[in-house]
């Protein structure tokens, strides 16, 4: 292990080049030799920096989480790991070989699993296929079903799931998708288990699980490199934390000498903006308690036995003017559903909706659109996005659609719109006209609320607005947003976060089994109670 | 600028440069073999010469290609415009038989259902595709199939010949030396273009090509305009028919237009128009038919068997293809660039 002699900003709890190897950052020693390690990595990409000469060191039996905001140059560095691209300098040694995979197929082969924050397997083929694709047992030249089977089975077992394997993977949630996908990279012996962003989309007990099942692998010895947003679960698992800041290396810490305020400054890299964060995270009720809930409440939607068989239960709801409404609820429980409805993205068969007073029937989201509503969807790459357009189209395609075809933005006024969207939200990018699919989650998803801002919407339907970002970031966010609605915006607020929910809610209604349950005061409300109502034993 | 930073910019950045490229290296053949491929001579008021015969061949894929261009752009695919070629032609034939000396009027009215029917067919792909959900290959291909019969049906199936002059001088006239159906190609590609690119049109062909659910999220009709886009490519189909009658003089249900969507198709692909969708240039659609003619017209000039056009034709597709994919761009690039690099550095 070498570090190059002249660092920019080298951290104070950073290995002095001289000492030995085997001493560790924080004066610990070290376990043994890393398995997976860089030394002065750097990639540049057209106009960005992504990686400068990066450190990184991985050992085997410990869990290590990457954290760093968005375009910090987590997901380059893990590309560059599992040879997705080849970095610009540097050197990457597995196990204490030099290694350059050209493809993550060679990495996999050395041992180097990955499991992406998209789940990336066939949703049409079965459990068991998905598992064991490109690798099949075969008997006698043919593919041994039988044994698939069982081995699937095997593999899932080690997760503590059981599940029809036969069945085609699209029939189940996408969080047991996210199970078989970890069951697929364990199949085959890895050495070290990459896992970007993998607690994204599951709810608090698959997390739990999951975890569970980390420690174990820990324990056998394997290398863990996890990538999160969530501050609370880079505790609950992390042995080591390196934080990313602008393509650079900030540091590498054990987690148990760093807390986690020092951990968002370090993130976010002003101290300034970690004491904003730090209010802002203990603040505890709904904000702004009782200014905003004496303001007359006026409805801007109205939703009376709204509902759509198989889909949703028939639902009274309110999101009155200016204030935000929570929708709590575990994955499945129709907190989504409900959104689609109000936006006409799915057409509610029973119950009417009013907005502003007047009813109205929503039969496709142009209609809701025209009522100005606007829905940011919980799957940003497949309902989200449009990857191959340019940033500004992305964030104008919105406006573009309310206006019609036939008056079109102008191309000067279009990137006046995009540019000012792109100050206002802070989306880090090289240049507007560079296709959304290059950047990165977090970025994307604050151009998609740039998207919808830019209609200037009286409704905004988020579902999970904060998934994949930064902790800078959502709060940012949600910033905005209050301010937005001050001035008259409605919110429905969709996460899986109870706390987030509450944060900024005025009112909470909380779904559970495709119904709703109860709604809450958002100050009236604390998180324990939400559980209750969702767990079904606070009736 | 270093020759090896310009040949490594990106195509994105010159999208048609390669099928400029393809273009010249046929002309140049052309030249090769005959000196006076480029020369142009005036007869009679009228322009002739080879380039002139290219265009004028040209124009009805020039037309398809035009419509199959946004088809393709959201993705789709309308392999029956061959068909409605057929049907138009057929459509306008026998409205003309009626009369034997056919009337101004009449013609107008021969002109207007050809028309009115492309349009018909294109919006029949267009619900099925759009409202009732088919893949579009299976959906067109069903007009491909029974659009020949109805085309068969309409002439009885005789060929029918046309000689109503005003209806000839549409696709065999000329006006100001230059033949009619250049003129109409090019309004036609310049009135799509200007329609397409100078409203927001653009912009949502493409974002349905890329994203159809992100697109309909967004709160755009995209099932509509996709309806539409077939449509227009059954106007465009429709027009190349009435060309096509014109120019041959008759409406023949059976081989009007015969494989003409096959030929749409690799001239739109040609032009860098993405088969996934998202991608589009008009330009380059052009340019592609025009390769494709030229190619025609090389295969019979530097007197390739009769027997043997076909096979040459495809080689030569095939050549094209290769030097248009990027990744075989990049694999000659990197051989290419560390020669010029070694010569730089030599020098």
């Amino acid at each position: 292990m070498t570090h190059p002699a002249s660092e920019p900003n080298p951290p104070a709890t950073r290995t002095p080049p001289s000492v030995a190897a085997t001493v560790a950052v924080d004066g610990d020693v070290d376990p043994c030799e890393p398995i997976l390690a860089t030394t002065g990595v750097s990639k540049t990409f057209p106009g960005v920096k992504a990686l400068q000469r990066v450190d990184f060191r991985l050992f085997p039996g410990e869990v290590h989480t990457l954290m760093g905001q968005n375009g910090a140059g987590k997901s380059t560095l893990i590309n560059v790991l599992t040879g997705v691209i080849a970095p610009d300098t540097g050197t990457i040694r597995l196990a204490g070989e030099v290694v350059a995979f050209a493809s993550p197929q060679e990495a996999e082969a050395a041992g180097v699993r990955t499991l992406y924050q998209e789940v990336n397997l066939c949703p049409n083929l079965s459990v068991a296929e998905n598992i064991f694709a490109g690798r099949q047992p075969r008997r006698f030249g043919a593919i041994d079903w039988p044994d698939i089977k069982r081995r699937a089975q095997a593999a899932l077992a080690r997760l503590d799931i059981s599940l029809d394997v036969t069945r085609s993977l699209d029939a189940y949630p996408i969080a047991v998708q996210q199970m078989v996908a970890i069951a697929r990279a364990l199949s085959v012996d890895a050495r070290v288990l990459i896992l970007d962003e993998p607690t994204s989309s599951l709810d608090d007990s698959e997390v739990a699980q999951l975890f569970k099942i980390l420690r174990h692998l820990k324990q056998s010895g394997i290398a863990i490199l996890f990538v999160t947003h969530f501050i609370e679960q880079t505790y609950a698992i992390s042995d080591r934390i390196t934080v990313m800041r602008n393509g650079e290396r900030e540091g590498e810490y054990l987690a148990r000498n760093l807390s986690a305020d020092q951990l968002v400054a370090k993130m976010v890299g002003h101290e300034r903006m970690s004491e904003r964060l730090r209010e802002a995270a203990h603040e505890a009720s709904a904000p702004g308690g009782t200014e905003r809930g004496e303001r007359a409440a006026s409805a801007f939607i109205e939703l009376r036995g709204v509902g759509k068989r198989g889909t949703l239960q028939p639902i009274d709801l309110n999101v009155e003017r200016g204030q935000i409404l929570g929708l709590a609820g575990l994955l499945g429980s129709g907190r989504t559903e409900t959104a689609r409805l109000l936006f006409g993205a799915d057409r509610a068969d029973s119950g009417t909706m009013l907005v502003d007073g007047k009813p109205v029937r929503l039969r496709s989201p142009h209609d809701a659109v025209r009522h100005g509503i606007a829905y940011c969807a919980e799957d940003r790459k497949k309902e989200g996005i449009v990857a191959d357009l340019s940033i500004r189209e992305n964030i104008l395609l919105a406006l573009q659609a309310r206006r019609g075809w036939w008056r079109k933005i102008s191309r000067q006024r279009a990137r006046e719109l995009a540019d000012l969207w792109i100050e206002r939200l802070g989306i880090k990018a090289s240049d507007a006209e560079q296709p959304i699919g290059l950047l990165s989650g977090g970025n994307q998803q604050k151009a998609l609320l740039a998207r919808w801002l830019a209609t200037d919407p009286k409704l905004l339907i988020l579902d999970e607005p904060t998934r994949g970002i930064d902790v800078a970031a959502k709060f940012d966010i949600m910033d905005r947003l209050l301010a937005l609605c001050a001035n008259g915006l409605s919110i429905l607020f969709i996460s899986s976060e109870i706390s987030e929910v509450l944060r900024v809610s005025h009112r909470v209604a909380v779904l559970r089994d495709r119904r709703k349950i109860a709604e809450v005061e958002g100050k009236a409300s604390n998180e324990d109670n939400i559980y209750r109502l969702i767990a079904g034993s606070g009736e | 600028m270093k020759l090896s930073n310009w040949l490594a910019r990106d195509g994105v950045e010159r999208p048609l440069i390669w099928p400029c490229v393809t273009l010249a290296l046929l002309c140049a053949l052309n030249l090769w073999v005959n000196p006076h491929f480029l020369s142009l001579r005036m007869l009679d008021g009228h322009l002739f010469g080879a380039p002139i015969d290219v265009l004028n061949r040209a124009a009805p894929l020039v037309l398809v290609a035009t419509g199959m261009t946004l088809v393709i752009a959201t993705r789709g695919i309308d392999i029956s415009v061959g068909a409605v070629v057929a049907i138009a032609g057929a459509a306008a034939a026998t409205i003309l038989a009626t009369q034997p000396v056919p009337t101004g009027s009449l013609i107008a009215q021969a002109l207007l259902a050809a028309l009115i029917v492309g349009v018909l067919s294109g919006m029949w792909n267009g619900l099925l595709v759009s409202f009732v959900g088919m893949q579009p290959i299976i959906a067109t291909l069903i007009l491909m199939v029974a659009g020949r019969g109805i085309a068969q049906l309409l002439t009885a199936g005789q060929i029918i010949p046309i000689g109503a002059p005003g209806y000839l001088f549409v696709g065999g006239g000329y006006w100001l030396g230059v033949p009619c159906s250049v003129w109409i190609a090019t309004i036609a590609v310049l009135a799509t273009a200007a329609l397409v690119e100078g409203t927001a049109l653009g912009l949502f062909i493409r974002a349905i090509g890329v994203n159809p659910v992100a697109t309909r999220l967004v709160g755009l009709r995209s099932k509509a305009l996709v309806f539409a886009v077939y449509g227009f490519s059954g106007l465009t189909a429709a027009m190349a028919g009435i060309l096509i009658s014109s120019n041959v003089r008759s409406a023949d249900g059976n081989n009007a237009g015969l494989l003409l969507e096959l030929d749409a198709i690799l001239a739109v692909t040609l032009g860098g128009t993405s088969l996934l969708g998202g991608r589009f240039s008009f330009a380059g659609t052009v340019l592609g038919a025009l390769i494709i003619q030229t190619l025609t017209y090389t295969t019979y000039s530097i007197g390739v068997p009769p027997e043997a056009t076909l096979v040459v034709k495809a080689a030569v597709v095939l050549a094209v293809s290769v030097i248009q994919s990027p990744a075989a761009r990049a694999l000659a690039m990197s051989i290419g660039m560390q020669m010029i690099k070694q010569r730089e550095v030599a020098r």
